[in-house]
């Protein structure tokens, strides 16, 4: 019995040892989940991520000159095999980007010791921003905090500057995820004097009649959801079920898909999200990725993906992982790169709209530019608005900034925890 | 013409009761345990450490702490997953709490604790039987996590939740935290698991042991017997409770280093520790290591085989897993209702007859 585990085992390694990259290729894993309650968004962002790098390899022939290797791995969105799939893909590898809160926290212990940078764009543990503290950890653009901030920012738009005595209810996952807005909206809501109620939805949140029935006797004035996959979908129908106002229900970025407004039809006409970068296939780089990619039967799934919310963001993490790829190779003037480097390209990365210009990306994103100390970028968010009709997202507000001055403190703090929590000391940043 | 007893004379009772009364039982055993703590040491990587061999470790500890209560004593569990988030709570506030203690003692610990709890879920065990039984260990499940969801003195106020494991150390080594040396934890585990799984084989052979089996059989006759059902329904949820917070521990601890109550303990950790239990064969020892190592094994096997070497795509694989782990569940289930334990039982009786059956 116990040998035939054994022999099992066995088989497990020789197979294993045989997968590993070659040298003199850049490996940027992917740890993707196209199974479970989860799948329909993972698989989007993932053939965002895929694609664009073979964009690369097949118009530029890599990242100058290194041919770019993307191995796949199955997470499910679960932790424990988050972990398998980080064990078993380390070897070279450049940058981990799992989409994943769970499997972050999971991972920023062990990317730190390992020497392998983690980019966690707009997800992720958000003081890791302090980079003082997460030497491994990015999480540019924008992250949840700047997320609640900025729609916080657009109710009072709305509402002409006076929250005071407004209801306003928290829709969440009830995980790690779901919970990283409550600090950030409660600070808000003693700024603002508006009331917040939390609701909270368990994994994997295809039930929330309870939840919408509360929220039907509450009658908030706005609904914020920080919601993923299937709850996405069933949140919204909820929502045209109590016939609330779809101009008044607003996800993080997360609850802004395609996948989630379709299935109300409809009835999920005005529904918005906020976004950190731009929506649509209305960008000079859709054409090449057709042309280099879908074209050429390259692409990642089925090709059919290109320009929704969720291919738009894979397609951007790839995009900035390549250009820190790119000023690591400068930095250091060479083609093969280890973690460390990597790590230097993205701690030293400057993104103008000049660049985004010849990347055929112009104002597709805001201008990033990475410090040691500030690992979380510019924080800056727009709001986006369903058009069911067309079936399209628009941008209706600019991208505007956060409330530094509420996030800052709540960023210091969190990280000051992590820090003593694991008896460490700030890095020196000059 | 293996497994013969004759020749193999016992002179006194030691010898007679031991453990592994066949010769070539103990041989295998204390072979393989030597290869497990003098071999492997030296050769294992963070791969077979943290994707093979610590999972596998921390899943047997918690089928047998499940196989003590729901295969020796009979009483049907499903609150598996909650208990274990009692021992991961319990090892991350000791391990907070008392930065310099050994973490052998914060595992411990953490058992005993779980323990407590066990034993304060299991009261209703006295009056309700069966099904009836299953669903208030259901409530356990999902009282205890949302307890663990809702209270936020049990994560330290953190914002989002999640407990991370800080580095512990034993004899000066880290057994927790990211820089902890495969082999260590490896080591740590093992040894854990090979104490307590030599202690269930004996607790389950003697007086205890015995008064679980008739309680398991039948409660109503034990009684009459003189078994007070009372304390054997108790100690079984105790001792197994125990276990499974131990398991709780190190899962938390050792092997993911950061949880969260609902994703890490959920409602399915349970059913996959009772399927672990039923697969591997109620009531027996080496089925609760069995069943672990067909469900924590079989899909990191399956899963190198489809995308390792063949370079199936992830997603595929990852649902022709599914596919053949639950067709093998229900063919092992139909060959062998008694699990894979019982299995090899009928294969060592068929091997000391061969070559000759008749």
């Amino acid at each position: 019995m116990k040998i035939k585990q054994f022999g099992a085992a066995l088989v497990a390694a020789t197979i294993l040892a045989t997968s590993v990259p070659v040298a003199a290729d850049l490996t940027f894993p992917m740890l993707s989940y196209r199974t479970g309650p989860y799948g329909p968004n993972g698989a989007e962002f993932a053939d965002g991520y895929a694609d664009y790098f073979t964009l690369l390899n097949e118009r530029d022939g890599g990242i100058g000159g290194a041919k770019i290797l993307t191995p796949e791995c199955e997470t499910a969105y679960n932790t424990a095999k988050g972990v398998e799939c980080y064990e078993s893909t380390k070897e070279g590898a450049l940058i981990y980007q799992p989409l994943s809160t769970g499997i972050t926290y999971q991972l920023i212990p062990k990317v730190t010791a390992d020497d392998i940078p983690m980019h966690t764009m707009g997800y992720g543990r958000t003081s890791a921003a302090n980079g003082k503290v997460f030497s491994h950890v990015f999480n540019y653009p924008a992250n949840y905090w700047d997320g609640a901030s900025v729609i916080i920012k657009h109710i009072s738009d709305e509402e002409k500057g006076d929250l005071k005595g407004k209801k306003i209810s928290l829709v969440y996952h009830n995980s790690a995820y779901g919970k990283e807005p409550i600090r950030t909206l409660e600070e808000l809501a003693k700024k603002h004097g508006y009331k917040l109620t939390l609701i909270p939805v368990d994994h994997p949140g295809q039930e929330q009649k309870s939840q919408w029935l509360q929220l039907r006797r509450d009658r908030p004035d706005y609904i914020i959801m920080y919601g993923w996959g299937v709850m996405n979908q069933v949140a919204i129908k909820e929502a045209t079920n109590i016939r609330f106002d779809m101009s008044k229900f607003i996800g993080i970025w997360w609850s802004g898909s395609e996948n989630d407004v379709l299935p109300a039809g409809d009835k999920a006409n005005g529904y918005k999200a906020v976004t950190f970068h731009g929506v649509g296939d209305d960008y000079p780089i859709f054409e090449e990725l057709k042309k280099y990619v879908k074209d050429t039967g390259k692409a990642a799934g089925d090709g059919s993906n290109l320009g929704t919310a969720l291919y738009n963001r894979g397609m951007y993490a790839a995009m900035l992982a390549a250009e820190a790829a790119a000023n690591a190779q400068k930095i250091h003037n060479t083609k093969d790169l280890t973690g460390a480097q990597m790590r230097d390209g993205m701690e030293s990365l400057k993104i103008d709209q000049d660049r985004m210009k010849a990347l055929g990306l112009e104002g597709f994103g805001p201008e990033i530019s990475v410090t040691c100390a500030n690992h979380g970028g510019p924080g800056l968010g727009a709001i986006q608005q369903w058009d069911a009709k067309a079936k399209k997202w628009s941008l209706i507000t600019d991208f505007v900034e956060s409330d530094r001055s509420v996030i800052d403190p709540l960023i210091a703090e969190d990280s000051a925890a992590y820090a003593k929590e694991n008896s460490m000391k700030e890095r020196d940043c000059k | 013409m293996f497994y013969r007893e004759s020749g193999d004379f016992k002179t006194n009772y030691a010898d007679d009761q031991q453990s592994f009364p066949i010769k070539l039982d103990r041989y295998a055993v204390w072979v393989l345990l030597a290869f497990a703590f003098f071999v492997v040491p030296f050769f294992i990587n963070d791969y077979w450490e943290k994707s093979v061999l610590v999972p596998f470790l921390v899943w047997s500890m918690a089928a047998l702490g499940l196989n003590i209560l729901t295969g020796y004593c009979g009483q049907v569990s499903l609150g598996t997953g909650g208990f274990m988030a009692v021992g991961a709570y319990s090892c991350y506030k000791l391990m907070i709490a008392f930065p310099g203690l050994n973490i052998f003692f914060v595992v411990i610990l953490a058992g005993i604790i779980t323990a407590i709890v066990g034993i304060a879920f299991g009261l209703p065990s006295l009056r309700i039987k069966g099904f009836y039984l299953a669903v208030a260990t259901l409530a356990s499940q999902f009282f205890l996590i949302w307890m663990f969801n809702k209270i936020p003195w049990f994560y330290n106020y953190s914002s989002s939740g999640m407990i991370t494991a800080p580095e512990r150390t034993m004899f000066g080594i880290a057994i927790s935290g990211p820089s902890a040396p495969s082999w260590a934890t490896y080591l740590f585990c093992l040894t854990l698991v090979t104490i307590f799984a030599f202690i269930a084989r004996n607790l389950t052979r003697g007086r205890i042991g015995r008064a679980w089996k008739s309680i398991h059989d039948m409660d109503i006759a034990a009684e009459i017997i003189g078994i007070p059902p009372l304390q054997a329904k108790l100690s079984a949820f105790a001792v197994s409770s125990f276990y499974i917070g131990m398991s709780g521990a190190m899962l938390f601890g050792v092997y993911l280093g950061s949880a969260e109550p609902g994703e890490a303990f959920g409602i399915d950790k349970s059913f996959l520790v009772l399927f672990m239990v039923i697969i591997g064969g109620l009531g027996s020892i080496l089925g609760s290591f069995l069943g672990a190592a067909f469900l924590i094994l079989v899909p990191v096997l399956m899963k190198n085989i489809m995308v390792g070497a063949f370079g199936w795509p992830a997603d595929l694989a990852a649902h022709l897993e599914l596919l053949f782990i639950g067709a093998l569940i229900m063919f092992f289930l139909v060959v062998e209702p008694h699990g894979l334990a019982q299995l090899w039982r009928m294969t060592k009786e068929k091997l000391r007859l061969w070559p000759f059956p008749h």
